[in-house]
């Protein structure tokens, strides 16, 4: 099985097949000695040329993270058979989307659509366990569309705008 | 079995003969008799838990109320008995005292376990409990009042001769009577407003030439903020320290202190990790603090147990602040350091027992340190983060203590406190509590949600607070320095993509999406094209 790992926006390529006792492994063409055990649902046991590590793994709603010890990574597996093309680096083109980060309730909307508005401006607050979140808009550019309405309950990952 | 028959009755007359042999049994058989057989408690999370634990502990049945979205907590799975109170709005379900009454009622308890928070320290809710012929587990509803007014407790605790930071205390007349007062106590100083708050109406002067002005500055800003220019003038408390002290009261007067709880470690004046005993204080400072704080119980007739709370410089004086008429979240750093459990002695003082000890008998050993865990995004300017816990590694081993209302696959509400657990270390001395702390956090893992853990690893990492360097302005300070970067294991990175493939090939369940940048926005693969690529893994 050969895959293609981004790890925070670094890219490996790694080549993996269960051997008869443990595993074949190849990173970016090198050899590894591997062992790798799966103790329980998101938690993996790995022993990396006699290094042992205990690996987690979280998804929510709009990420996987692998954490070895207490460093995080954001990753993304591709099987290189995909045609999925890439995700592109320079976000500062094209819209973007306001995402709620967490479950609560829109108590203001700061900004109108059609609007001018600095990155780092505020365009609406959320409110989510007694405390008030201002969302910030990720660009500078124009409200294109504000679907949060003032009063509406959001999920984490709901759409709240598009700055483009 | 005629000889086991016997034997019974033999030893069913034992106990009576034995037990009034000496008062202590006369006492315990007493206490046996009058304790309570069935305790609600109205409140939700880990400090419910922490309670119905004590009940249990006792053989005492244990009453949960919940509100609609909380009928899977933890605190309801954990107890004998439990009724829903209402929706999920807390005005309506935990601060809803009728309801709750009702609850008591309808379940025959003796007593009213409140936690902390909600209808903790509502004299109004205790009386409701009396007049229900429920005991409330706290102080007499008095009691409440009287330290719930600023200005109330004041004058009766200055009679009592408890410090107060030196200042007027009333309106100030003039710029002059404002310079004399300020010479008599020595700068730097504040100007507050009387019917201030929230930092409106509030001027440092650091020297005399600076009085006339900022005099002015703040009555206007008084004026138009609060309708009401009346400016008072307090001895500014340079980088102070906050440090409370824990007290017992039994209902026969009888008080004790517990030594005190240092807790300068805040954000948005909301504590974060305490600590008991405070580095700063030595058993001199400890004694002295420690009756200033049983003479304001004394004088407020204050009964169970509660926490004065007091302001201290950096010459180490104290200044009453307030006193906390409840148990406090961080009453586990105290349990530590002086082996009591203090949810069971509020029960058994609420039952109409004595102290069983007398202040010569409390002695503090070792050094406590508690993280408050909260649903929260450190990276992300302290973002709220409910949601579902996916997966949850809880440590454990020698000096650990946790005091949780989460589990795996519990869905964190968006409508309470964002507190989840408090982890609590303890050991001989305080570098031995702190490094079984970080020995902790390292083992604790939250899946799903964000929490608040890696602001502990550092803090618990920073020299000044292993120095003992502390005061209120620490954690704003470290928060604006730089994060340190992690000490990046440069193979970490190649050990997370490898682990990233073994995952895909042994636990592939898991949908692989895209990272954060563009957002959840993005749809997830289709059942049908998970289903062809599944078969192209094969």
């Amino acid at each position: 099985m050969t895959y293609d790992i981004l790890i925070d926006d670094r890219s490996y390529l790694l080549e993996l097949r269960r051997a008869e006792h443990g595993w074949e492994c190849r990173l970016n063409g090198q050899a590894i000695k591997l062992d790798a055990v799966l103790a329980r649902r998101d938690v993996l046991s790995v022993i990396i040329e006699g290094r042992a590590y205990e690996i987690k793994r979280e998804r929510t709603a709009t990420d996987l993270h692998l954490w070895v010890g207490s460093a995080r990574y954001a990753v993304q597996v591709r099987d290189p058979r995909s045609l999925r093309s890439r995700r592109r680096g320079g976000d500062d083109l094209g819209p973007r989307k306001l995402v709620a980060p967490m479950p609560g309730k829109v108590v203001r909307v700061l900004a109108r659509q059609d609007t001018e508005v600095e990155a780092g401006q505020g365009l609406l607050v959320v409110e989510a366990m007694k405390m008030q979140n201002e969302i910030k808009s990720p660009k500078k550019g124009v409200v294109r569309k504000m679907i949060a309405v003032q009063g509406a309950n959001v999920n984490a990952g709901d759409v709240l705008a598009i700055v483009e | 079995m005629r000889f086991s028959a016997h034997r019974v009755a033999k030893r069913a007359q034992q106990p009576v003969l034995l037990a009034v042999r000496r008062m202590e049994d006369l006492a315990r058989l007493q206490a046996a008799l009058t304790m309570f057989k069935k305790i609600l408690i109205a409140n939700r999370g880990e400090i419910a838990v922490r309670v119905i634990r004590a009940c249990r502990e006792m053989g005492i049945a244990a009453v949960a109320v919940y509100s609609d979205v909380d009928r899977a907590a933890l605190h309801v799975r954990k107890a004998d008995e439990a009724y829903p109170i209402g929706p999920a709005a807390a005005i309506e379900s935990y601060l809803n005292i009728d309801r709750i009454i009702d609850v008591a009622k309808h379940s025959r308890v003796d007593a009213i376990h409140p936690g902390y928070g909600f209808l903790s320290e509502n004299p109004r809710f205790a009386r409701a409990c009396a007049d229900a012929g429920v005991k409330f587990i706290g102080p007499p509803a008095a009691a409440m009042e009287r330290m719930g007014s600023k200005t109330r407790a004041r004058q009766q605790m200055e009679q009592a001769g408890v410090p107060f930071v030196p200042g007027t205390a009333r309106a100030l007349e003039s710029a002059a009577e404002a310079t004399r007062v300020a010479a008599s106590i020595g700068y730097p100083v504040m100007l507050k407003a009387a019917a201030g708050g929230g930092g409106k109406g509030m001027r440092l002067v650091r020297t005399s030439g600076e009085m006339r002005s900022a005099l002015e500055a703040a009555q206007s800003e008084a004026q138009r903020s609060f309708g009401d220019a009346e400016v008072y003038l307090e001895k500014a408390i340079v980088n102070p320290r906050h440090i409370e002290v824990q007290v017992l009261a039994d209902e026969h007067g009888h008080t004790v202190f517990l030594g005190e709880r240092e807790c300068s470690i805040q954000r948005r004046h909301q504590k974060v990790l305490e600590e008991a005993p405070s580095p700063m204080v030595d058993a001199l400072m400890r004694r002295r603090m420690g009756e200033v704080a049983v003479r304001v119980a004394q004088a407020a007739g204050y009964s169970n147990a509660g926490t004065v709370e007091f302001l201290v410089d950096e010459q180490r004086n104290f200044y009453f602040l307030e006193m906390n008429t409840r148990l406090q979240v961080e009453h586990p750093v105290t349990e530590f350091t002086t082996g009591l459990d203090l949810v069971q002695l509020q029960i058994r003082i609420a039952a109409g027992e004595r102290l069983p000890f007398q202040q010569e008998d409390i002695s503090i050993r070792g050094h406590a340190i508690e993280c408050r865990i909260y649903a929260e995004d450190p990276d992300n300017n302290f973002f709220p983060s409910p949601g579902k816990i996916t997966l949850l590694l809880a440590p454990s081993g020698p000096g650990i203590r946790r005091d949780s209302g989460m589990y795996e696959g519990w869905n964190v509400p968006v409508e309470y406190d964002p507190l989840l657990a408090k982890l609590i270390s303890y050991g001989t001395d305080r570098a031995q509590a702190i490094s079984r702390l970080l020995r902790a956090l390292h083992e604790y893992f939250v899946g799903g949600i964000k929490t608040n853990i890696s602001l502990f690893r550092r803090i618990l990492n920073d020299p000044s607070f292993q120095e003992g360097k502390l005061d209120t302005g620490y954690l704003d300070r470290l928060l604006n320095l730089a994060q340190p970067t992690p000490d990046a294991d440069p193979q970490a990175a190649e050990v997370a993509a490898v682990a990233a493939g073994v995952f895909a090939m042994l636990d592939p369940e898991a949908p692989v999406r895209g990272s954060s940048a563009d957002g959840a926005g993005r749809i997830s693969p289709s059942a049908w094209k998970r289903k062809g690529r599944e078969e192209v893994l094969q």
